[in-house]
């Protein structure tokens, strides 16, 4: 993110999805206002609307527009980090254009603060682009998976076009021309676009790298390739027919292959079009419908909620810009006493792998047992660099599901899998254990301290040790 | 001459905006279609608008109850293919 300019930094700073940074700080929610869809792709079922998952176009409860910016008012007031109203689903939001600018306008009034958002997979897009922008819509995401009918035929079996249900390759031209033809006039318009992709192996692996040139070539800023989720459970074409999901390495390797040539997203939790709060966990249960009804807003201050909200950013904006400074200095030290050896080469340490557990605001927060998820860094000399996050089960749930726990444990270290650190702010005796058995070093040292900050200092002191200079592959032979 | 959704709809909205003679209605548990209204498009359109956009096979159906979109027709999944993943997923 440093080599933004200033004018896309501010429109990205407090957005958690454009923003890797943003992310640690500040919540979003989608409101669930588009049922309807104008295409399907082959790992959409709509059937599904499962409370207990969380994943792409799932959701609990049907909102009206008047509902929706009901619900977005009280979360703006519950939560001050609340920054997006995105409108992504369950169905298309430009499928449902009334009901989604219906959701923007009442919005707009209340908590002109809030940015709006949409996520689309194009077909509709040409014909909105001036709605969009007239709502002062700054950010829209396009799901693109491909730029060739003949790989867009094995994703979308149709699409509804002009009155007819279009099938096969022809929909498939048709929608891929919508979406570059949406793009382009997007980023005539200055509107930042996100494209999303489904990686989907054998089918558009290596066509990503193609569609990830093409998009940032017509101007859009960012580029999110997601993992296939099949599960025959979820009744999808794909998951009925046994197309697999990627592997974290296929996924991880993609992304590196994209990247030279564009910005890559690397912490998307790919939610549900319900979904609220910060990224890495889900409010939702407590802004459900018979919640927000039995509120009253009549006692609702809007402007003291808009006035917290306010001086959060504020407050995250000048701690950001504390750590930036910070950054440029905090390295060098370490560097130096390589350097200054006699030594003709310099000695470089290999990359390494380390799981961080955070609740939230970019600091190293979480107990190990309480960790939803972790965040996966790769520390180098180039710094620390977010390649991804991965959800475990919670190990302590300090209840009567303890029993359990040592397998729930055993699942824990095996997502681990290829980390050598596991920072966090505190951890139990017996996983500590069993994680250093396995080869992952636990690490409560750097509790409360910025992330990337205490990733570097790990990485530096295990350079200054002696322990980076074997390559990776080899210790793990050792 | 009118078409019929049936319990299989999912309540996704995507029809009822499109129908001409707005014949389509929220109602519980499911959408519906005013019989009386209903053209089934003819003389307006190529293919009846609830059925070219609908979903899911076999929600909307003709005055023989006939599914317009027969098992198959719009996920590409044979229903001999779903029926023997689902007695898989039962099995487990």
């Amino acid at each position: 993110m440093g080599g933004l300019s200033d004018e896309i930094r501010l429109k990205v700073q407090d957005h958690p999805c454009y923003s890797e940074e943003a992310h640690h700080h500040f919540a979003r929610m989608h409101a669930a206002v588009a049922p309807a869809c104008n295409i399907q792709c082959n790992y959409c079922n709509r059937k599904y609307d499962c409370s207990n998952e969380s994943r792409p176009g799932v959701v609990s409860e049907l909102l009206t527009p008047e509902q929706a910016v009901k619900k977005t008012l009280a979360v703006a007031e519950a939560i001050p980090q609340m920054s997006v109203l995105g409108i992504a689903g369950p169905g298309d939001p430009l499928a449902n254009a009334e009901r989604t600018f219906a959701t923007f306008r009442g919005l707009a009034e209340k908590a002109p603060d809030i940015k709006l958002c949409v996520s689309t997979n194009g077909l509709s897009l040409p014909e909105h682009v001036d709605e969009l922008a007239r709502h002062n819509i700054e950010h829209v995401t396009i799901t693109i998976n491909c730029v060739d009918p003949d790989i867009g035929e094995k994703i979308y079996p149709w699409i509804f076009w002009k009155n007819r249900r279009i099938r096969g390759r022809a929909a498939a031209a048709i929608l891929i021309e919508q979406q570059q033809k949406g793009l382009e006039m997007l980023v005539a318009r200055g509107i930042l676009v996100k494209v999303n992709s489904v990686l989907i192996p054998g089918v558009n692996d290596q066509h990503l790298k193609e569609v990830s040139r093409i998009v940032k070539a017509k101007g859009a800023f960012l580029h999110n390739v997601m993992p296939l989720i099949a599960e025959a459970e979820h009744g999808t074409f794909y998951g009925l027919m046994g197309q697999r999901s990627p592997t974290p390495d296929e996924l991880k390797n993609l992304q590196d292959a994209c990247e030279g040539d564009m910005n890559m997203m690397r912490h998307c939790r790919q939610c549900r079009a319900d979904a609220v709060g910060l990224l890495g966990e889900d409010r939702g249960a407590e802004f459900t419908l018979d919640k927000i009804e039995a509120m009253d807003f009549e006692r609702f201050d809007h402007e003291a909620a808009l006035a917290r909200r306010l001086a959060l950013r504020a407050k995250v904006a000048a701690e950001l810009e504390a750590k930036r400074a910070r950054v440029h200095t905090s390295h060098a030290p370490a560097m130096q006493v390589i350097t200054l050896h006699k030594v003709a080469k310099v000695v470089q340490g290999r990359p390494v792998m380390m799981a961080v557990a955070s609740k939230g605001s970019g600091v190293i927060n979480e107990h190990f047992g309480r960790a939803r998820e972790f965040l996966i860094y790769e520390a180098s000399e180039a710094g620390a660099r977010l390649i991804g996050h991965r959800k475990t089960d919670l190990y302590c749930s300090g209840d009567d599901t303890c029993g359990d726990g040592e397998s729930v444990l055993d699942r824990t270290i095996r997502t681990l899998e290829g980390c050598e650190r596991v920072l966090c702010s505190k951890i139990g005796i017996e996983p500590w254990g069993r994680l250093e058995a396995a080869g992952i070093k636990p690490d409560g040292e750097h509790g409360m301290e910025p992330i990337e900050e205490a990733v570097m200092a790990v990485w530096c002191e295990m350079l200054a040790t002696g322990k980076l200079a074997t390559p990776a592959a080899e210790r793990k032979r050792a | 001459m009118a078409l019929k959704i049936i319990k299989s709809c999912v309540n996704c909205w995507a029809c009822e905006p499109l129908c001409p003679n707005k014949a389509i209605y929220e109602a519980k548990p499911h959408f519906r279609i005013d019989a009386k209204k209903c053209t089934e498009c003819f003389g307006e359109f190529d293919e009846a608008q609830c059925a070219a956009i609908c979903p899911i096979e076999g929600a909307i159906v003709n005055e023989l109850g006939e599914a317009l979109n027969p098992p198959g027709s719009l996920t590409g999944i044979s229903p001999a293919r779903w029926a023997a993943v689902q007695a898989e997923i039962s099995a487990r």
